[in-house]
């Protein structure tokens, strides 16, 4: 892990120390996160890949308040971390926007829970929206909208609240292929222009390499940072050079080879 | 458009059908005009009883005006108050725990089983309708809002959450929106309650009402006057339910769908 510690200048802006996680369950206790650290730069592209279902989305979920931890601390700017911070925002796994408002209004939510007036946050809310391509659509509800669209709805919400750090739940899980590599690159390219943090879960090895500055892999239950790879490639990325073949080939067999040892 | 046409006319046929059966069995002799009388002599009935006060004395209008007036004030009472313990039993544990047990208890006496209890309280005025309306009214209120308040989805709260909505906040802009749906799933079956309730506690004590109407009529061998009565309670039921239907499109928004 200390190898890849290198040339990146950006400040940490999250530090997990030692961070674990226990859940109780009826034959007593499952731990899900094993003495996790983690540093979290100033507007990087992370990704946390792991192909199980255990662990990331709780430890996106602590970072998002959400969650207690069981050990260990997770210092924001330097300062511990306690409940929700205004400076994270979430976008979920399935669709989370509230089918009782329109696009509008679930996109301006987090400023008017604030307090912002009215006109402020809707001139804000247009400009993410108009940021995720959904111009024209403000007024109509998340039922009448397919489900690419319902996550670039979770994503301009998630951004018009302004936050340093934008956690994703693998965003992208449930929908079909072709509109997934479109909202891949929809994520890149609102990245590239409103640089924030983001912290990307996936367990999809093409996504997690098309996307990240730095990979961070963890271990299935409990989850382990297995090992880390900082992924200069150029972007946007192609997906079949060479490098980019040969770094999904490396990653996926850590993956495999790991699998095979738990089950032994 | 073409397709609503279409069922429009299919809802005409059947309601027309309905009546030229109807009509042809009575008149047929089928089934005796003294106890199935023939549609157009309803519609007889129905403008001679507009005007006439005989054989229960008083008009249709006299009837239908007290019925309505018991039923919506009874509804009424019974909304604004269940709704409100509903949510505030689903948010606030205290609450629930303090008021559950009487509320189980309450929960499953049919309403019309209080006519006596009311009767007894406030005699056969209007008093003892509005109060088996109310509660007729009241128990699906809560019943219904308690549970659309506790099938919020954790994500719309954590997403509220995140944002540093407070536990207020929560509540206001998140659990009540998202249980309006199932709140007016209340409303609607509060006020089906409501109708139904109110028509047999005239049935057993009052002075005037649709109820005390077709009661009287029966007793006098009107069966047509009984018929007008009965098909009146359907038209007004069904012009109640699709007030509120109007009424639950103007506040929720985005379908039942989440």
């Amino acid at each position: 892990m200390v190898s890849t510690k290198q040339i990146v200048k950006e400040e940490t802006i999250i530090k997990l120390e030692n961070i674990s996680k226990t859940f109780l369950v009826e034959d007593g206790e499952a731990r899900v996160i094993d003495k996790i650290d983690m540093e979290i730069r100033e507007n990087e592209f992370l990704v946390l890949f792991g192909a199980g279902q255990c662990g990331k989305t709780t430890l996106l979920k602590m970072l998002a308040g959400l969650e207690n931890k069981t050990e260990g601390k997770i210092l924001l700017g330097g300062k511990e971390m306690k409940g929700f911070d205004p400076g994270i925002g979430m976008v979920y796994q399935t669709t989370a926007l509230f089918p009782w408002l329109s696009v509008m209004g679930n996109v301006e939510f987090g400023p008017k829970a604030r307090g912002v007036s009215k006109k402020e946050r809707q001139k804000q809310a247009q400009y993410y929206i108009d940021l995720v391509g959904l111009k024209g659509f403000e007024k109509h509800f998340p039922s009448m909208l397919s489900g690419g669209m319902c996550q670039r709805v979770g994503i301009a919400r998630a951004y018009c609240n302004d936050p340093k750090i934008i956690l994703m739940d693998e965003p992208f899980g449930h929908l079909d292929a072709q509109t997934r590599y479109m909202m891949e690159e929809e994520v890149e390219k609102i990245w590239d222009r409103e640089k924030r943090t983001i912290v990307f879960v996936t367990n999809n090895i093409e996504e997690a390499l098309y996307l990240a500055d730095r990979i961070i892999i963890l271990t299935e239950c409990p989850a382990k940072v297995l090992k880390e790879y900082t992924i200069d490639l150029p972007r946007p990325r192609d997906l079949v050079s060479p490098e980019f073949l040969s770094l999904r080939e490396e990653i996926s067999s850590l993956v495999d080879l790991r699998e095979g040892a738990d089950n032994e | 458009m073409k397709e609503k046409t279409k069922y429009i006319v299919i809802s005409i046929i059947s309601f027309v059908l309905f009546l030229v059966i109807w009509d042809l069995v009575s008149k047929s002799g089928l089934i005796s005009a003294k106890k199935l009388p023939a549609p157009s002599k309803l519609f007889e009935t129905f403008i001679y009883k507009i005007f006439n006060k005989n054989p229960d004395g008083n008009t249709l209008g006299i009837h239908i005006l007290t019925s309505l007036k018991e039923a919506l004030i009874g509804f009424f009472f019974g909304i604004v108050i269940g709704v409100p313990l509903g949510i505030s039993m689903a948010w606030f544990k205290k609450f629930d725990k303090f008021f559950s047990p009487l509320f189980d208890l309450i929960k499953p006496i049919p309403p019309v089983g209080w006519v006596p209890i009311m009767i007894t309280f406030f005699g056969i005025g209007i008093m003892s309708k509005v109060s088996v309306i109310f509660i007729a009214s009241f128990i699906p209120a809560v019943i219904n809002s308690y549970s659309g308040i506790k099938q919020t989805r954790d994500v719309h709260k954590w997403v509220a959450q995140t944002f540093g909505a407070s536990d207020r906040q929560v509540l206001f802009t998140v659990a009540i929106p998202s249980a309006g749906p199932m709140i007016f799933t209340g409303a609607r079956v509060a006020l089906n309650g409501s109708w139904v309730s109110l028509v047999a506690a005239e049935l057993i004590a009052s002075t005037k009402g649709l109820g005390y109407m077709i009661q009287t009529a029966r007793l006098v061998g009107r069966i047509d006057v009984v018929f007008v009565g009965v098909l009146v309670i359907g038209v007004f039921g069904a012009i109640m339910m699709e007030a509120l239907s109007l009424l639950e499109r103007r506040f929720v928004k985005g379908g039942r769908r989440s």
